[in-house]
Formats: structure tokens, sequence, C-alpha cells
């Protein structure tokens, strides 16, 4: 027992001298030839930078990309069954399932006579609501007061069309309403007069019937909250907007496929570069190789040096180079999507495990390559 | 002599030669095709998004309001004007007409089905043959919006059959194949149409067949167009009626949204054309984002290659400070020693480059074919000015070890210890 102690004490001293002396190689290695070493490091930082940069992308452009679809407007409907209305606490329970994930703009109907005999579609909607949800609306002032009400280009050019207050009158019951802005959309929205959801309540008692919601999130997350939404709503109806989600889906999956071309190709390029840094760089110390093979170094030693040498140098630039790489993408962000991308962490044993593979085979390539040349041809430079 | 030392350079460093070659060939191969693909990119997004159907409507000058609510026509048939079916061809005659991707009309009439239920049956173009001049084409609802999916066969257009909205059909056990009696005729069934929207709930029939149900031929009440478009600036919005001269003509030869609405009108008469905002505003920003990404990739990408070819030229020339030993101390000046290193440079950029250019020229077609169905073609003008850069990289990453090669004593680098 004993005896088993002092020889392994034994071994792991004889063992120290030779394992300082691989560090110190090491060391003094990267320090002497600085130029050298520190261009192998830049050409390392650079490929990870740029892998980083573009995983990070990659990743992240989907959710940018749909927030930018999101200005399309809603695409889920919740409609009431044919010629009901929604129940009077559906609105609370579609923002109750939605969350933080979307928003909810309810909208209610109906067919009022104006003045001279003509029929026009009323609506009720919250509208600081339908601003934020409906941006392509073109309006010239949005309504503020009790009487005041939005109204399409072609309703206001048949109700008011010197800008003057009309009357309205829906089953008997007739209100007077301040044309305060009109709105231009280019469909149906023109044809109709949009007042606040209080002030259409009070004059027609009738409900909302459709409630519009702009879902957030990929396809699969919007399919989830549809899902939802139907269980929490069994009165209503709840469909996709298809028309929004087939041409989102469309256009991103194409954006992510080119976007998957294009980081291969950057990755691929930045390999290259790295990989020819570092075969020039082994090559240019057959000399060291020699020596060390001369002076008696095994050659799983030599292997073991530029292994170890090539792996610090991949991991020194995979660290560097995600921290460029992150930089990079967040600025990428705020400049063209005025949000910034967050860093992702996920993607750095990634990057870690790729730079280092490179480093490797970039480094035992020409270990391979000079295993067969005799020590003696090397030294005497031929 | 000096044509010798570059031919000798390239016949017996094969491996240095070739992995500098490889860098630039790959460096210009990767800059080609993000050239190509960044600049073509906005023209397939803007394709792509014009699956989200039409985004100009052309409606009759002298209409009486809309009456929708959910996208179910409550107006009588019997009111508000229509626009002439024969109009419609003359679409393919205006200034724009290969932006336009396709259009189809309108007509909703009223139907009662089984003596009590009303539906609304919209006739419409599905993919009709059509005449302009001497030239034919084929327009309607299956080019312009993608996202209907017909069970069955999609009627032609000139035959009486109809496709029914999936919830009608559940309601009327129709399936295709059925018949179904529309004003008193029977249709039959071709398919069942699925849209998610409201024609889920309707019939639609070749136009001609809305029209015998109406009692009146050759009207449509709306017509949809979708148009390529380029996004809208201050100057597409201005009013045409404001501009003079040229600078109408600059408007009216730019294809924005505007301009098309404003040539539609010219050539259906009594009509009035109008943006659907919905999809036309928004289009311009969803565009701008994919190309600004691009953009910045694209400049990332360059970077990358020419990082990576200058890496690699500095790399061949580091190797070789023993040959510029034995050039000075063969009497050699510094100029004559950087002329041959800077031939054996553009020797390896250009054909570096035009091999590169090629590869990525092919790279490009693929993606193009592979992910967009459409060919993505190549500037020629692209090749001198990538060559051009491609040299100049090969220099800048030449220059900097040529001159550190240079400084070295020649006895030092002689013996091997610089």
């Amino acid at each position: 027992m004993r005896s088993r102690v002092t020889s392994e004490r034994l071994t792991r001293r004889a063992r120290a001298p030779r394992r300082s002396m691989f560090l110190r190689m090491l060391v003094r290695a990267a320090l002497l030839r600085r130029g050298r070493a520190a261009a192998a490091l830049a050409a390392m930082v650079v490929a990870a930078a740029a892998a980083t940069a573009m995983l990070n992308l990659f990743v992240d452009v989907q959710a940018k990309l749909h927030t930018e679809f999101r200005n399309y407007g809603a695409n889920v409907v919740v409609m009431a069954k044919e010629g009901k209305s929604l129940p009077g606490d559906a609105l609370r329970k579609i923002e109750s399932a939605l969350g933080d994930r979307g928003m909810a703009v309810p909208f209610a109907y109906v067919v009022a006579r104006t003045t001279d005999g003509q029929s026009v579609v009323v609506s009720g909607t919250d509208l600081e609501q339908v601003r934020k949800l409906n941006r392509w609306w073109s309006v010239s002032a949005w309504p503020s007061g009790a009487q005041d009400a939005l109204v399409g280009v072609r309703a206001a050019a048949l109700v008011a069309p010197q800008g003057q207050d009309f009357d309205l009158s829906f089953q008997g019951r007739t209100v007077r309403l301040h044309p305060a802005g009109t709105v231009r959309t280019g469909s149906s929205e023109d044809s109709r007069i949009y007042l606040s959801l209080q002030q259409f309540e009070d004059w027609t008692g009738a409900q909302p019937s459709t409630v519009e919601i702009a879902a957030s999130g990929s396809a699969e997350e919007v399919g989830g909250t549809i899902k939802n939404l139907a269980l929490q709503l069994p009165e209503g109806e709840v469909r996709p907007v298809r028309q929004i989600m087939e041409g989102e889906a469309r256009v991103l999956g194409k954006t992510r496929a080119t976007l998957l071309v294009c980081a291969v190709l950057i990755i691929l390029t930045a390999a290259m570069c790295v990989l020819s840094t570092l075969i020039g760089w082994v090559f240019d110390r057959r000399r060291d190789f020699a020596i060390m093979k001369a002076l008696g170094a095994s050659e799983r030693l030599i292997g073991g040096f530029f292994v170890t040498e090539a792996a610090a140098l991949g991991a020194a630039g995979a660290i560097f180079g995600f921290g460029i790489g992150a930089g990079i993408a967040v600025w990428i962000g705020r400049v063209n999507f005025h949000a910034p991308v967050a860093p992702r962490f996920a993607v750095l044993p990634e990057v870690l495990a790729g730079s280092i593979a490179i480093a490797l085979i970039s480094a035992l390539l020409p270990v391979f390559l000079l295993r067969r040349v005799q020590p003696a041809t090397i030294l005497r430079g031929e | 002599m000096f044509l010798r030392l570059v031919y000798e350079s390239f016949r017996r460093q094969k491996r240095r030669k070739l992995l500098a070659g490889i860098a630039i060939t790959l460096g210009v191969g990767v800059a080609t095709a993000m050239i190509a693909v960044a600049t073509d990119i906005g023209d397939k997004v803007s394709r792509e998004l014009r699956s989200l159907g039409a985004n100009l409507i052309v409606t009759p000058q002298e209409d009486t309001l809309d009456l929708q609510i959910a996208g179910v026509d409550l107006k009588p048939p019997s009111d508000g004007a229509y626009l002439n079916e024969s109009d419609l061809p003359k679409i393919r005659g205006m200034f724009w007409h290969n932006n336009i991707v396709g259009f189809a009309p309108v007509l909703p009439v009223g139907v009662t089905l089984g003596g009590t239920r009303n539906v609304s049956l919209v006739g419409t173009y599905f993919s009709k043959q059509l005449v302009f001049g001497k030239e034919q084409f084929q327009t309607g609802v299956r080019a312009i919006y993608p996202w209907w999916k017909v069970s069955g066969m999609w009627p032609e257009d000139d035959s009486q059959d109809v496709l029914v909205g999936e919830k009608l059909a559940a309601a009327l056990g129709r399936k295709p194949g059925d018949e179904i009696e529309l004003a008193g005729h029977p249709h039959r069934v071709a398919g069942v149409l699925s849209t998610g929207g409201v024609e889920d709930d309707q019939i639609v029939a070749p136009l001609a067949v809305a029209q015998g149900v109406l009692g009146r031929s050759g009207v449509v009440r709306r017509l949809y167009v979708s148009a390529l478009t380029k996004p809208e600036d201050a100057f597409g919005r201005r009013d045409p009626k404001t501009l003079a001269g040229a600078e109408f003509d600059r408007w009216y030869c730019s294809p924005y949204v505007q301009s098309i609405a404003y040539q539609l009108q010219e050539v259906i008469p009594h009509s009035h054309a109008e943006q659907i905002r919905q999809v036309a505003q928004n289009e311009g920003t969803v565009l701008s984002r994919i190309k600004g990404l691009m953009l910045l990739i694209t400049l990332a990408a360059l970077m990358a290659a020419a990082l990576a070819v200058s890496a690699a030229m500095a790399t061949a020339i580091f190797e070789r400070t023993g040959e510029v030993g034995l050039m000075k101390a063969l009497g050699a000046s510094s100029v004559s020693v950087a002329a041959v290193f800077f031939a054996e440079a553009l020797l390896l950029a250009v054909l570096g480059g035009s091999v590169g250019f090629a590869g990525g020229a092919m790279l490009a077609r693929v993606i193009g074919r592979s992910i967009f169905d459409s060919q993505i073609t190549i500037d020629l003008v692209l090749f001198p000015i990538l060559l051009a850069i491609a040299v100049l990289v090969t220099f800048a990453g030449s220059a900097l070890a040529i001159r550190r090669a240079m400084k070295f004593d020649p006895v030092l680098a002689l013996r091997g210890e610089a």
C-alpha cells in the first residue's frame, strides 16, 4: 500500500518537468513568433465572429420578420355564429388567452340609414387599438370627442361632403355625428363609418360580432393560439386568415433558405481563411518540428504539442469571435430591424466546437505530411 | 528571365499556389454568388409577396357605397354601376403590363338555394384565356390567390360548372361531381373550395354563370389586380395633376402602385382604381427589411472573402523569405523582386477570379432555381469589377508580406534565421 503511494509520487515528480516543459514550449512558441501567432488568432477570430453573427441572425431573423408581418394586421379572426353576437365576456376571455402574445380588437356592425334613406355600414370598435392593429389605414385625424366619427372616404362623399355634421338612424333611433376625420384603405372600410364602441352600443344596443386578433409568434405558436381560443370560445368561430398566414410562411421560408445558404457560404469562406493561415503557420515551423524530433521527441508528443496549440488557438479565437460576432448581429438588428438581436449563448458551444475542429484539422494536416520526412532533411533546409 | 521566374514558381510550388488559388477562387465565387443573390432578392421577394393577393382594386367611378359586413355583400345586385368585361383585356396594353401578375373580375349576385337559403354566388375568372391584339394570355383567381385550395377540379371558364365553398358544401352535403340547382338551372359541382375566408360560405362560378343569373351580360362589379410595384416614396405619393412634363413622365414610368392605378384608370373607361393599402403599404416595409438584411450580410461576406484571400496570399509569401534572400544576394533590386511577386499575385487573381466568377454564377443559378423557382441572372458588368477587386485584395494581402520579406537581410534569410 505504502509502496504504491510512493511510486505514484515518484512518477508524478518524474512527469512534472516534462509537463512544465510542454507548457513552456506552448507559451514561448506563441510569444516568440508573435506576428504569425497573432495572424493565426486573427483568422480564427474572424471565422468565429462570422459564424456567430450568421447563426444568431439565422435564429433571430424569423422572429423579427414575424413582427414585421404583424403590420399586415389580424391573422386570426373570431366571428359569432351566423346572425348572433359574441357573448359579453368574449373579448376578456380572448385577451386572457392571448396574454402578451398579441392584441385583439372587437368590431360591431349595423346597417344604418342616412337622412335621405341611403344605407351605410356603421361599425363600433376600439379606435385606439385599431390604430395599432391596422397601421396601413390612412387617417386624416383620429376622433377624440363624444360625437366624433371616423368616416371612410367614400362614405364621407355621401354623408358629409363639406365636412358638416350628419344624422344617422338605426331602428328609429337617430344620432348626430361629427366627421372628425376620414379613413382611406382601398377596400370595404372606405364605405363605412367608425364610432367608438361605447358610443355605438349606447346608440344601437348591438354587441361586437367579430374580434380581429394579431397573434404573434411562429406558425406553430399561432396554431396553438387558435386551438386555445377555440377551446375558450365554443360559441364563436375561430379561424386563421389564410391569405396572411400563407403569404407570411412563404416569404419567411424563402428568406430563411436564402439566409441558410449565405450562412454556409460565409462560414465556408471563413474556415478557408483559417485553414490557409494555420497550415502556413505550422509548415513554417517545420524546423521546430525537426529539432524536437532530433532531440528524441516521440511522434505522439509532437502531435500532442500541435494539437494542444491548435485547440488553445481555436478556443481563444472562438471566445473572442463570439463576442465580436454577437456585436455584429446586434448592430445588424439595430440598423435593419430597429430592434437588437439578443445574443444567444446557445450557439457558443457550436461555435467553440467548430472552431476547435477547424484548428485541429489545419494543424494536423501539415504534421501528418511532415511525419514521413526525415528531420535531417528539414534541418539541412531542403 | 522575369517570365521564367514566374513560370517556374508556378510549376515547382504547386501546393502553395494551389492553396492561394483555391482561397481566391472560393472568395470570388462567394462574393459573386452573394452579390447576385443580394441584387436579385428584392425582385424575388416582391414576387413572393404577391402571394398575399391583389394590391389594386378597380371599381366603377359612379358606384354607390359598398354594404359589406365581414366580407358578405349586402348590396342589392340591381344597385350601383358596373364595369365592362370587354375592357379588361386592354390591361395587357398598358405601359406596365409586364408588372401585372394577374387580375380577376368579380360579380357577386344572390341566389336562393332550395327555396329558403340565400347565398352569394360570385362570378369570376379562374384561369381565363383572353386575347389582346394578337396576344393570348391567361389570368384569373388561380394566379392572384394562391391560397385558394380546391378539392376536386377547377371548373373550366367557359363551362357551367361551379365551386362550392367548403362550409356551404358541408351544410348542403355536396361533394365534387354532385349537381346543384342555381336560379332554376342545374350546375355540376366541379370542386369544393377552401380559402379560410368568406368564400367558404359562397359559390364561386365562371363569370358568364353569374352574368346569366343577374340577367346582364358583359358586366363585372369590381376588378382585383395583382401588380409588382416599387415601394412608394415621397415622389410616388405626389398627385399626378401637380406634376409637369418630365416629372410626370418619370412618375408615369416608375412602377409605383399609384402610377399603375393611374394607368388602370386610363385603359378602363369610367373606372376608379385604388391601392388596397393593407397589401400595398406593408409590402414596402417587408421588402426593405429583407433587402437591407441581405445587403448587410453581403457586406460581411465580401469582408470575409477579402480577409481569406489576403490571409492566404500573406501566408504564401511568408514562406518564401529564403527565395527573396537568394534573389537579393544575386543582385536583384527590391523593385524587381516585388515585381515578380506582384506578377504572380496578378496571375493568381485573374485565374482564380475567372474560375471563381464562373463558379459563383453557377451557384447563384442553383440558389435561384432551388429556392425561388426562377433564374437569378448575373450582369456580366460584374465580371471586370469583381476581377479588379480580386486583384486589389490579392495585392493588398501580398503587399505587407512582400515588404516584410524584403526587409530581411539576405544573409539571415539564406541561413534560414529570419
